[in-house]
């Protein structure tokens, strides 16, 4: 059996972005958008769990830091598979770039303690950086395996792995404990399970708690299981100065939405001859043929 | 010290067309701030590589031949170019956005705290003034990029930490030979001062990696389907007007993650950036991260059923309609026209 961390981020869904995405200071307006479990993340979440097929008895910790919303990913998981969630939560990790935000994972993880295996997905939509991960097993001081499609065999403390290049794969054997991330062509994740469904769906942070009535509280005083853990900045012994805005050596000078040069565009029809004027245009130009 | 360094990815024996790409870039930045180009390549067998690489007018050449740093893994290439950074103290770090760039990028922004920026389609160098401080930063690295799902611009800057470091896809920027008798001064690193036996722990078991046989940067003119293609099917269209025409086919991003066809296609930011003499953009919307693999096309055609779909205010001509319509007719009056 195995002690799993799996990385997850809830990102804004980048398909379906207004006009109002954007803040003044250049940084996401995240509140005003569809909120969505990051694509690759659930393709870790699946790697862990057939972790968790094979080797019973296998823990799956579910990490993600965020505003308190980001809870809903962790229900979404745990009603996948996941054992546990943890929130990661404070108005210091504001405005965090790719550094902070692995600093403030792997302090995270360091308060978690024990594992044999961190899973995160490749990258997010939302920014497609890639970064995370790599920058949390340095931190960490652990090796890491990228671009991961198939877990091929985990045996005792050696995992082999089947990572995805551009233009071919590599297969790869490491000890534990590693850091992988998973790529889109992992196996997809599992839907939801309706037993865990009912099991957890008034799981809750400390934050939402907060607003609920008293007999929903006392539900979750009978079942533990039902708290997810919540941590602020403090909780997990990580220094201000490397955190949020402040700990970002990345700084946003400035956003544009860009404005084509347009050009003055000759519109034709589907018709024949539309066609092959244009056919007769392009030959003419040495454009083709 | 203070120099522009760009890490030269040497894969299945050769020097990628990227890192020539960023060399070349590297040069302008390096004399904009009057200072020397470094690189710096790990890997084996490299006897004869300063030739190649000091024609892009680089000064500086770090070279380290080691059984160790070949095939490429993570860790001993991050021990050797972070302890390497540790005592040159570069500015300016540039990598290629591919499967090494991008696995050992991070790695060594995290080691050495610095700030990093992926994808970047172009790189300039300016002044900053942190709104906070009032503080005015001079010669700053631009790293300009479209952010959160193409939506937008953004421009990056690293004004404290050092290196400022980016990653740049093939084809973004030209390379060009500063001088074929260009010499750079080459220096052998002794890399047992930086790898330590718990570096190695990765081993390689299998390894399959194949050149592309898609040709997308060097074609003269490029067919593309977006989503609107509709299906892999119907890229079939695509393929066929590209036989006729000898062009290669390409795709945007939407279409490749719609399983439409393969991700080696795959046009723009996250993509290859081409300069083709055609481009015929077929049910493709327009993001920005597309356009900015293809803006520099000399001629645009876009085919869309959509009046009002971005691309086509970059396009020369505008044909609305079908391409199961279109693309036929295309290839038959191209037939019947051509001598």
């Amino acid at each position: 059996m195995y002690k799993i961390i799996v990385l997850a981020k809830q990102v804004p869904d980048t398909r379906s972005v207004g006009k109002d995405a954007m803040k003044a200071d250049g940084t996401v307006n995240r509140a005003a958008l569809p909120a969505i479990f990051n694509p690759e993340d659930l393709n870790a979440l699946e790697l862990a769990l057939e972790i968790g097929d094979r080797f019973p008895g296998t823990r799956i910790t579910l990490l993600t830091m965020g505003p308190v919303r980001a809870a809903e990913i962790l229900r979404e998981g745990m009603y996948r598979g996941a054992d546990a969630g943890v929130l990661l939560t404070d108005k210091a990790f504001a405005g965090s770039d790719t550094l902070a935000t692995s600093y403030a994972l792997s302090c995270a993880i360091r308060k978690i303690g024990d594992f044999d295996l961190i899973l995160a997905g490749r990258q997010a939509i939302d920014g497609d950086t890639a970064q995370v991960g790599p920058q949390v097993a340095e931190k960490l001081g652990i090796p890491q395996i990228t671009y991961a499609e198939e877990i091929i065999s985990l045996a005792a403390k050696t995992i082999r792995v089947k990572r995805r290049l551009e233009r071919g794969f590599e297969l790869v054997e490491c000890p534990l404990p590693v850091l992988i991330t998973a790529h889109s062509t992992a196996p997809d994740c599992r839907p939801r399970n309706a037993r865990r469904l009912m099991k957890y769906k008034r799981a809750t942070t400390l934050s939402e708690r907060h607003s609920a009535s008293d007999d929903y509280l006392a539900s979750h005083m009978e079942k533990s299981y039902l708290a997810i853990t919540e941590w602020c900045a403090k909780d997990v012994n990580s220094g201000l100065v490397q955190l949020g805005l402040v700990g970002s050596p990345t700084k946003v000078r400035q956003v544009e939405n860009i404005v084509f040069q347009a050009k003055e565009s000759k519109v034709l029809t589907a018709d024949d001859a539309d066609i092959e004027w244009l056919m007769q245009e392009l030959i003419a130009r040495h454009t083709i043929g | 010290m203070n120099n522009v360094c760009v890490y030269c990815e040497f894969e299945e024996g050769k020097i990628q067309d990227v890192s020539f790409e960023l060399l070349t870039k590297g040069r302008s930045l390096a004399n904009q701030l009057n200072c020397k180009l470094e690189a710096l390549v790990l890997g084996e067998g490299l006897a004869g590589i300063e030739t190649e690489i000091s024609k892009y007018g680089v000064d500086i050449l770090y070279i380290a031949d080691d059984k160790r740093l070949c095939p490429y893994t993570t860790l001993p290439h991050t021990a050797v170019a972070v302890g390497l950074f540790r005592e040159t103290k570069p500015q300016i770090v540039l990598m290629g956005a591919t499967s090494v760039g991008r696995d050992l990028g991070p790695r060594i922004s995290s080691s050495l705290t610095s700030g990093l920026t992926a994808d970047c389609t172009n790189l300039e160098i300016g002044e900053y003034e942190d709104k906070k401080t009032g503080r005015t930063y001079e010669n700053l690295l631009y790293q300009i990029r479209p952010a959160f799902g193409g939506n937008i611009v953004a421009t990056i800057v690293n004004p404290d930490n050092r290196p400022q470091m980016a990653t740049v896809r093939e084809g973004v920027m030209k390379k060009e030979i500063i001088s074929e008798t260009h010499k750079a001064e080459v220096v052998r690193p002794d890399i047992n001062q930086y790898l330590r036996e718990e570096d190695l722990v990765v081993k390689i078991i299998e390894r399959q990696v194949e050149s592309s046989k898609i040709n997308l940067k060097n074609s003269s003119i490029i067919i593309a389907g977006g989503y609107g293609v509709g299906s892999k099917e119907n890229f079939n269209l695509l393929y066929e007007l590209a036989h006729t025409l000898g062009a290669e086919v390409g795709a945007s991003r939407a279409a490749v993650d719609a399983g439409f066809t393969d991700k080696e296609r795959q046009i723009g930011q996250t993509g290859i950036t081409v300069r083709p003499k055609l481009y015929i953009a077929c049910g493709i919307s327009g993001q920005i991260q597309h356009i900015a693999g293809m803006q520099d096309s000399a001629m645009v055609i876009s085919i869309n059923n959509d009046a009002n779909a971005p691309i086509n205010k970059l396009a020369d001509y505008v044909i609305q309609g079908n391409l199961e319509n279109i693309i036929p007719r295309m290839i038959r009056y191209y037939k019947r026209n051509i001598k």
